[in-house]
């Protein structure tokens, strides 16, 4: 695995089902009556957020504060951001205060990645979402969350409806059909996702309304449609995208009430899709715009477990990239090879 | 210089010498624990889990009842994570009663340094309190760094540094045995000494 997580196309097809297995095993955690690991203790995260988010920054910091680390929370607003400092000097001054990984979000794309490769600091960067580029760890919780439902059984299969998520440690997502619907040109969440599924070995189709896909789409390893009635009945997963208002400066679509009524999930349409399948939401849901209260009280619905889901993600990412002294060597563990220092303990 | 002429790895336990030494463990178990009905079998993964499920099956032969066995992965509570690069982690699987009140008996297939011991003590009391704790190992081959001790040991096998102990189990390797190597000759991972 890389030092840092700035892209979904920074993880191989092993690197990715080596952070799921670990999420695996950092979900067990949450059952226990100790939630707390004692593996980061003494190192320091860094949660640099220059855009609002609720669940992400508490998801990272509760993951971070799971495995013991030390957790500081920095937001732009409030901060010495606000009276004009730079990303640079920032930077600096968290390296100064020795901070092992930084968590950063920005509302411009590339701010992660100029991080990361400034050598402004030393420690490991996270892309929690720049701009409308990517969110890796948002695509690792959906990845593990559709592996969960639709390769959590004993076979290989999916996991009725209703029944606790299984297992699918080891497993990719090879031959299964995500569909991502909406607002797919301001969202990093939908390109993480396209790539990171396609490296899994899914099949990824998006819908959306032309007005709503990104320019340079046909370089990317997915399907485009314009007809979502079309694609659900070959759906084992769909993920429907927050409408982002706050981002959309032009007149994408004529009214709300049509968008709903041609790219929004409703009972007749959820009714639609395969028995098996799921209905995903990376939250914040706008209820009776992408997404009825109906579909999304429904028991087929993730968006909660999502959230749990990302926990597990992000304790898996902080201690792959954070438990050594290097991150994590992923081909021996994906070829199942027991460590030899197992038996030999002093090495 | 130390002399780097590959060794094959000898082996000093073979399948029938694993299975009577299970055997006599579980019965010491039952001994010890007045009958084991409070006892719980966790091995530590890799080959401890397989050699606590082995345990578990002997001790359901001797007193007819099913013993709880799970696994408990140390991994991230090794005192060496920082030595290397992040490992990857085995499957925690603790019974469904838990361990509370309980006779914790951990399994391994090698005790050396100690510190394994020490990181799954220290894992099992983030998972509950049991009553007492005990060690099972298959071989144990001294040069301990921290003050443990098994209670119950398959093969007392005094080895230099110099020295490898390798059990192979069925299960994982494909056949029992525990082979004694040089760190020159020794097979990297498998059989290959024979």
């Amino acid at each position: 695995m890389k030092r840092h997580l700035i892209s979904a196309a920074d993880l191989t097809r092993d690197d990715a089902v080596l952070v799921l297995d670990t999420a695996e095993e950092m979900a067990r955690v949450a059952d226990r009556p100790i939630k707390k690991l004692p593996t980061l203790r003494g190192r320091t995260v860094v949660n640099l957020f220059y855009e609002d988010s609720t669940r992400t920054r508490i998801s990272f910091e509760a993951a971070a504060k799971r495995l013991s680390a030390d957790v500081i929370n920095f937001s732009a607003k409030g901060s010495s951001v606000s009276k004009g400092e730079s990303l640079k000097d920032t930077a600096l001054t968290l390296e100064a205060m020795g901070a092992d990984a930084v968590v950063i979000r920005h509302p411009s794309s590339g701010a992660p990645h100029r991080l990361a490769t400034s050598g402004w600091i030393k420690g490991s960067v996270v892309n929690a979402g720049d701009g409308t580029h990517e969110h890796p760890t948002q695509a690792l919780l959906d990845a593990f969350t559709v592996r969960r439902h639709l390769a959590g059984a004993a076979d290989g299969g999916p996991v009725p409806h209703g029944a606790p998520a299984g297992d699918g440690t080891g497993r990719d997502l090879a031959g299964r059909r995500i569909t991502i619907v909406g607002d797919v040109l301001h969202s990093r969440v939908a390109r993480s996702n396209v790539l990171l599924l396609n490296t899994l070995g899914a099949h990824v189709t998006l819908v959306a309304p032309p007005t709503l896909v990104p320019i340079g789409v046909e370089s990317w390893p997915c399907e485009v449609s314009y007809d979502l009635d079309a694609v659900l009945p070959g759906s084992d997963a769909v993920m429907m995208l927050r409408v982002q208002r706050e981002r959309m400066n032009a007149a994408f679509f004529p009214t709300e009430r049509e968008y709903a009524r041609r790219y929004g999930l409703d009972a007749a349409r959820m009714a639609a899709l395969p028995e098996h399948a799921i209905v995903m939401h990376p939250g914040p849901m706008n209820r009776g715009m992408e997404i009825t209260a109906e579909v999304a009280d429904s028991e087929r619905c993730t968006a909660v477990e999502q959230v749990a889901n990302g926990v597990s993600i992000r304790m898996a990412v902080l201690y792959l990239q954070l438990g050594g002294a290097l991150p994590a060597d992923s081909p021996a563990a994906a070829a199942g090879a027991p460590t030899p220092a197992r038996t030999e303990e002093s090495e | 210089m130390a002399d780097t002429r590959p060794v094959p790895a000898r082996p000093v336990l073979e399948a029938p010498d694993i299975a009577r030494v299970l055997t006599r463990i579980a019965h010491e178990i039952v001994e010890r624990a007045k009958g084991a009905d409070d006892v719980v079998l966790l091995g530590i993964p890799t080959r401890g889990v397989f050699l606590a499920r082995r345990l578990a099956d002997r001790l359901a032969d001797i007193t007819g009842r099913t013993v709880p066995v799970g696994s408990l992965d140390i991994t991230m509570y090794r005192d060496d994570l920082r030595l290397g690069p992040a490992r990857a982690l085995a499957r925690t699987d603790i019974p469904g009663d838990g361990v509370d009140g309980r006779l914790v008996v951990l399994v391994d297939d090698v005790l050396f340094s100690g510190r394994t011991i020490r990181a799954a003590l220290d894992a099992l009391g983030d998972i509950g309190r049991p009553r007492a704790v005990q060690l099972a190992v298959l071989v144990d081959r001294g040069h301990r760094e921290l003050p443990i001790r098994a209670d119950y040991v398959g093969k007392n096998l005094p080895t230099s540094l110099r020295e490898t102990v390798k059990v192979l189990v069925a299960e994982n390797d494909g056949r029992d045995a525990v082979l004694l190597g040089t760190r020159d000759g020794a097979p990297a991972d498998g059989p290959a000494g024979g």
